[in-house]
């Protein structure tokens, strides 16, 4: 098993028949992720790549019995979408969607709470590239082929990092059993540290790679559930180094705005938790392998 | 995006948040103006940037005749003040508030901003005002109360209570506190403010509770829908740069190094940085041209980087996922043709179609230094740096 996805699991895009929803959604098929239909309000009952296109969430949990979602809908909409998601119960909502206000992703948490945990929509993003389980599907807009299938969990907040990572991974012939982004914003759907915890109860999952950077508290909190609460060994980077203080560097969370924000201070932070550091972003993949031979 | 502090007392005032009377001065000769028609005989003469602790960095001047407003305007105006939250290149004074002289008998703090741990509007506040709230924080964390609002329900009357009450409110300032409390946290939601900031809260010895500074940064993804506000923007504050790049739909900060950047993704910007220095070097910006890097916006970039003269190298860093390598590849070929660069450009392609775009490289017969990881982009950019620097050094010499 991988986390949150795999090939059996039923997926449909919100913003289904958009230009940026069209092309993933091509794209996550050819992958051989199980794509069962879309979401576009008012084109109800067209097809589209094949596939129906229904008026509303709840029409696609009852018609196809939708279980995960992925959302392309620009961000003055998207709050409003993955509500919609949680609503008509789905399990696992990817929101794609960079540019969200913050105010209206702390309504959409405050929605997700209201949910008993065991009805309770998952959400990762936004402003994320989604989710792969590689040889099994992809909710995302990642470049599938350069993930190998394995057994290392990662977990990370930019896109391209991310991919920096796998394609190392990759040159030394390590494989991957899911990769979650979980975006650049400062309120996101689900933390570092939320993700770890699925990754501590999926057999498959051997050590997993945390990839942080500037700004926000997750990346120490995940660092402290792992040490009272993991079995399996962490290792981290924290991207960020040269930023300097109180500017935001391309991501919305990516500031350091207080103390113990900034990437020096989550390293040390870290360490002293007895997370292992990847010393240089190039070296995440050599990192990795040594843990893994160390087991 | 942050506002003026008049900007701000101004959207304030229209909550029912008291300010001292004042008014806006582009000149020497409109501040006396401004001061004559507040009367009185005291003034604050108050630089307006986007900083604070304006005060330490001399921007705020307590004038006592209209000759002395005279010169502090003049001494203000166009004067480039640099704060700790400024950077060392400071930001220039254009603009004046000036204000009535207020008479203090209390300092407090206050403000609202968005706690990422707990996913709410926290409401911090303090008796200790008029210092900054990181050195209390650190000094006295005891003197802080913080009060988290449950957004479904907002701020209620006995929040805004407590908080009056650990700000040290004597009892008679109670409902007219409510009401200052409250028209922060509507003029926060209604607006999209990220942060808002009042310090010092001063109780008067009038006994009246007035916002002495404001301070209001707003959430830069909720701008669309807030045109009014988007309307307070204040170019002459931002780095010029930065400007220019935010026109064309990229994200640079400018950096005191010499490596010029440009990298897809924020992240892996940073790494490509860290890795920079990491290898002896310094970046001289981030920049991140996101996803879909078409050959018109690679030039852009292009042009956006080398407008920063101090840049002695530059390294191109793509990790191409919904973008294709051989399209980045013709879109840096086309550039450096066209821009006809005089320093030396390392460029790493990986991912999607990576094969075509660096055979785009090698066939362009350019001086195109590649890599094929990032440790090694990182290394032959601060080689290359260190190369044209010792070479301008010998022709210098």
């Amino acid at each position: 098993m991988a986390i949150l996805i795999d090939e059996t699991t039923r997926i449909i895009v919100q913003g289904f028949t958009g230009k940026i929803g069209s092309f993933h959604a091509q794209d996550m098929i050819n992958y051989g992720s199980n794509v069962v239909g879309g979401i576009t309000p008012g084109k109800g009952g067209q097809t589209h790549l094949g596939l129906p296109v229904f008026n509303t969430v709840k029409e696609a949990v009852r018609e196809v019995g939708a279980e995960a979602s992925i959302i392309f809908v620009p961000p003055a909409f998207a709050a409003d979408s993955i509500m919609e998601a949680a609503d008509a119960g789905i399990k696992y909502c990817v929101a794609i969607t960079d540019g969200i206000p913050t105010q209206d992703m702390m309504t959409v948490k405050n929605f997700l709470r209201r949910f008993p945990i065991e009805q309770r929509m998952m959400l990762t993003g936004p402003n994320c590239a989604g989710t792969i389980s590689p040889g099994r599907a992809m909710l995302g807009i990642m470049p599938g082929h350069i993930y190998m299938q394995g057994h290392v969990g990662i977990v990370g907040r930019s896109g391209t990092l991310g991919y920096e990572a796998a394609d190392q991974m990759k040159r030394l012939g390590i494989g991957i059993s899911t990769s979650v982004g979980i975006g650049g914003d400062p309120i996101n759907g689900s933390s570092h540290r939320d993700i770890l915890e699925k990754f501590e109860a999926d057999p498959e999952t051997k050590v997993i790679l945390m990839i942080g950077e500037i700004g926000g508290p997750q990346e120490v909190e995940a660092g402290i559930f792992a040490q009272q609460q993991m079995t399996k060994p962490v290792i981290a980077y924290i991207a960020g180094l040269t930023a300097p203080e109180g500017r935001r560097m391309g991501h919305a969370g990516a500031i350091i705005s207080s103390a113990g924000e900034s990437a020096a201070e989550k390293v040390a932070m870290l360490k002293e938790l007895g997370i292992t550091i990847c010393p240089t972003p190039a070296a995440m993949g050599e990192t990795v392998a040594a843990v893994l031979a160390g087991m | 995006m942050d506002i003026h502090e008049y900007q701000a007392k101004e959207i304030l005032s229209g909550y029912g948040i008291k300010i001292a009377e004042g008014g806006m001065a582009y000149s020497p000769e409109e501040a006396v103006q401004r001061a004559r028609d507040i009367g009185g005989h005291i003034w604050a003469v108050k630089a307006q940037i986007h900083s604070g602790a304006r005060g330490k960095a001399g921007g705020i001047k307590i004038c006592k005749t209209h000759d002395e407003v005279e010169a502090a305007a003049e001494a203000l105006l166009g004067k480039r003040l640099v704060t700790h939250q400024t950077g060392p290149i400071g930001k220039v004074c254009g603009r004046l508030y000036i204000e009535a002289g207020t008479d203090i008998a209390k300092e407090l703090y206050f403000c609202f901003l968005v706690d990422r741990s707990f996913e709410r509007i926290v409401m911090v506040g303090s008796a200790q005002g008029g210092m900054e709230i990181e050195e209390l924080a650190k000094n006295d964390p005891e003197a802080i109360t913080k009060i988290y609002i449950e957004p479904a329900v907002g701020l209620r009357d006995f929040q805004a209570r407590e908080m009056a009450f650990a700000l040290g409110l004597e009892p008679e300032l109670m409902s007219h506190a409510v009401k200052t409390i409250k028209g922060c946290y509507r003029a926060l939601r209604d607006l999209d403010v990220s942060m808002l900031e009042i310090n010092p809260l001063v109780v008067t010895r009038s006994g009246e509770l007035i916002a002495l500074d404001a301070k209001m940064g707003f959430d830069d993804n909720a701008l669309f829908r807030q045109q009014k506000i988007s309307e307070l923007r204040d170019k002459t504050q931002e780095d010029p740069r930065e400007m220019a790049a935010a026109d064309r739909g990229l994200s640079y900060v400018g950096l005191d190094g010499d490596i010029g950047c440009m990298i897809n993704g924020a992240g892996l910007a940073m790494a490509t940085m860290d890795m920079i220095k990491l290898a002896g070097g310094e970046p001289a910006n981030f920049l991140d041209v996101g996803g879909g890097a078409s050959a018109e916006r690679t030039e852009k970039a292009f042009r956006l980087v080398l407008a920063d003269k101090g840049v002695k190298a530059m390294l191109v860093n793509i990790f191409a996922g919904i973008n294709r390598c051989d399209w980045i590849a013709e879109g840096v070929v086309e550039a450096v043709r066209k821009i006809d660069m005089k320093i030396p450009l390392i460029v790493r392609l990986s991912g999607t179609n990576v094969e075509q775009g660096r055979r785009i490289i090698a066939e362009s017969g350019l001086p195109i230094i590649t890599a094929e990881t990032l440790a090694e982009a990182a290394e032959k950019a601060v080689q290359a740096r260190n190369e044209a620097v010792a070479k301008e050094a010998a022709q210098g010499a």
